[in-house]
């Protein structure tokens, strides 16, 4: 198959950058989006060209590393991830925009490469539960009924990749926060710190910059595991919650 | 400390919770989603209340002079109103600021990704309804857009009472007044079609089985309000309601 490029080159975080046109021949209909990139960077390189930078690494849809924004949605046509998409999707001789995921908590490094670790200090924040160590509790020792149990799995699915974010025409991240604070906020070992966790993660989302939600729902559209935006509500209730506590100064 | 001095350093300590909470990202949008309840409940109690009109001159004068005569509880009901829009259109132009500044660079393609063409225009119909609202003021409040339907007066329980339905009715006869009106309310419904829907997410009152629900319903209030209210302009202009009335 052939295909026409149009890919965001940007020299380096200040660098204004702007879009090259490459094409892209002689791609196997099964080849993924990165393996056809793959293609196009030995073709450049060949010619001296620098070839287009891009974030991958498991190529297996698992770790949520592979971005681009590929015709103006983040990961590509389906809900997966890029690394996930295949070229038979396209048609021969289609012209495909390649940008990076686009938001300013999300600094452009290189090309297509975004730096997200904005996603990492949020979790710093208040993403993570307190156990003691020592030997593994008995298995089941803890009772969680099932459909809590399956909420929170929903919400565990979030690998992190930062697609709702470049999705939503806010930059919000409000889908991966709702997701870890829901997750943890869901389970029995996470109930201790779950006023001061969505607390602490709804303010660190807010000083990394991420815009507000206006309920546009782009984020659970392209969300390669599926998140529910009805984590956002509930988010929000929990966080009203801990707010009025906060207030009176109850204990959190 | 000085005795004096200790309230304001309390209060301070006292506002900073709250003040977190307010400008947070989501109690912003709690703040829009709460004063977008209040104008919604009025538009729709301001609806029952214009329907009298279909009953006749002596029932929409009567429901105006009621009305007026609520003195002091009718003020509380305005100043109510006004904080809301004020505070409504404050928070939503302060989110709008941040959410541009938190996307500086558009993408290239534009691709809408489940947005609605309703929640992707409430800036534009919000600030378009914001004028059409000081229009209205100005038209049947205040009478500066037709100063003569002022000077109308009807007799209401023997009292001389301010003829609403002659202002109404011949105000309406106007096309270019009526067609305003109705684009203007469409405007109103397509805010709605997604405002709604959208404050019972904000204030987490939605889950996955109400979300679907709670949206359907909205778009249907949304577009049963506009219905109400344009029926007025429409059935004075088309359906000769009001046809006794001469200038
Ligand atoms: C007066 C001028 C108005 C402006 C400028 C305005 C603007 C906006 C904007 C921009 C939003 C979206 C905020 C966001 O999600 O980011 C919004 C939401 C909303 N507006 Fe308005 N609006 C106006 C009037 C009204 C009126 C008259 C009503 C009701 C009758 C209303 C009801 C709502 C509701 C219910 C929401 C949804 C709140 C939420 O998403 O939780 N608005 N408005
Ligand atoms: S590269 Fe790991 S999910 Fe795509």
């Amino acid at each position: 198959m052939n295909f026409t490029l149009r890919v965001w080159r940007q020299n380096g975080p200040t660098d204004p950058g702007k879009f090259e046109e490459y094409p892209a021949t002689d791609i196997p209909a099964d080849a993924s989006f990165l393996e056809m990139l793959d293609i196009v960077n030995e073709g450049l390189i060949q010619k001296g060209i620098e070839p287009i930078t891009f974030d991958h690494d498991c190529r297996e849809g698992i770790c949520g590393m592979c971005s681009l924004t590929i015709n103006g949605v983040p990961h590509g046509p389906d809900r997966g991830t890029t690394c996930q998409v295949y070229m038979r999707k396209f048609k021969d001789r289609d012209v495909i925009t390649i940008e990076p995921f686009r938001a300013a908590p999300f600094p452009i490094l290189r090309d297509l490469a975004v730096n997200r670790s904005a996603f990492d200090r949020i979790i710093q924040a208040g993403g993570f539960i307190s156990e003691r160590t020592g030997a593994a509790p008995d298995a089941n020792s803890v009772p969680i009924p099932k459909p809590v149990a399956d909420a929170a799995m929903d919400a565990a699915a979030c690998i992190g990749c930062g697609a709702c974010a470049a999705a939503c025409p806010n930059s919000s991240a409000m889908l991966f926060v709702s997701a870890k604070v829901g997750h943890l906020g869901l389970l029995p070992q996470g109930k201790p710190e779950k006023n001061r966790r969505v607390l602490r993660m709804v303010r660190a989302m807010d000083n990394e910059g991420f815009g507000n939600c206006s309920n546009y729902y782009a984020c659970e559209a392209v969300c390669p595991a599926g998140i529910s935006a009805s984590f956002i509500a509930r988010m929000n209730r929990e966080y009203n919650f801990a707010s009025a506590l906060e207030t009176v100064g109850a204990p959190l | 400390m000085s005795a004096s001095s200790a309230p304001t350093a309390s209060a301070q300590t006292l506002w900073q919770v709250p003040k977190a909470w307010l400008f947070s990202s989501i109690g912003k949008k709690c703040v829009v989603a709460v004063t977008g309840l209040v104008m919604v409940l009025f538009v729709i109690g301001h609806l029952l209340g214009n329907m009298t009109i279909f009953f006749g001159p002596g029932a929409v004068n009567a429901y105006a002079m009621h009305l007026r005569d609520l003195g002091p509880l009718l003020w509380v009901a305005r100043l109510g109103l006004l904080g809301a829009i004020v505070l409504h259109v404050y928070f939503t132009m302060l989110l709008w600021k941040e959410n541009s500044e938190a996307r500086p660079q558009k993408y290239a393609v534009a691709a809408p990704m489940n947005t609605t063409v309703f929640a992707r225009t409430m800036r534009l119909s919000g600030l378009i309804v914001l004028s059409f609202v000081a229009f209205h003021l100005a038209h049947f409040t205040w009478h500066w857009v037709q100063p003569g339907h002022a000077a109308y007066y009807a007799e209401v329980d023997g009292r001389r009472v301010h003829d609403v339905y002659s202002m109404v009715v011949l105000g309406f006869r106007n096309p270019l007044v009526s067609f305003f009106y109705i684009f203007s309310l469409g405007l109103v419904a397509f805010h709605l079609s997604h405002g709604i829907g959208s404050l019972f997410q904000t204030l987490g009152l939605s889950n996955s089985t109400l979300r679907p629900a709670l949206e359907t319903a909205a778009k249907v209030l949304a577009w049963v309000l506009f219905a109400g209210y344009s029926a007025i302009p429409i059935s004075i202009l088309f359906f000769g309601l009001g046809k006794g009335i001469v200038p």
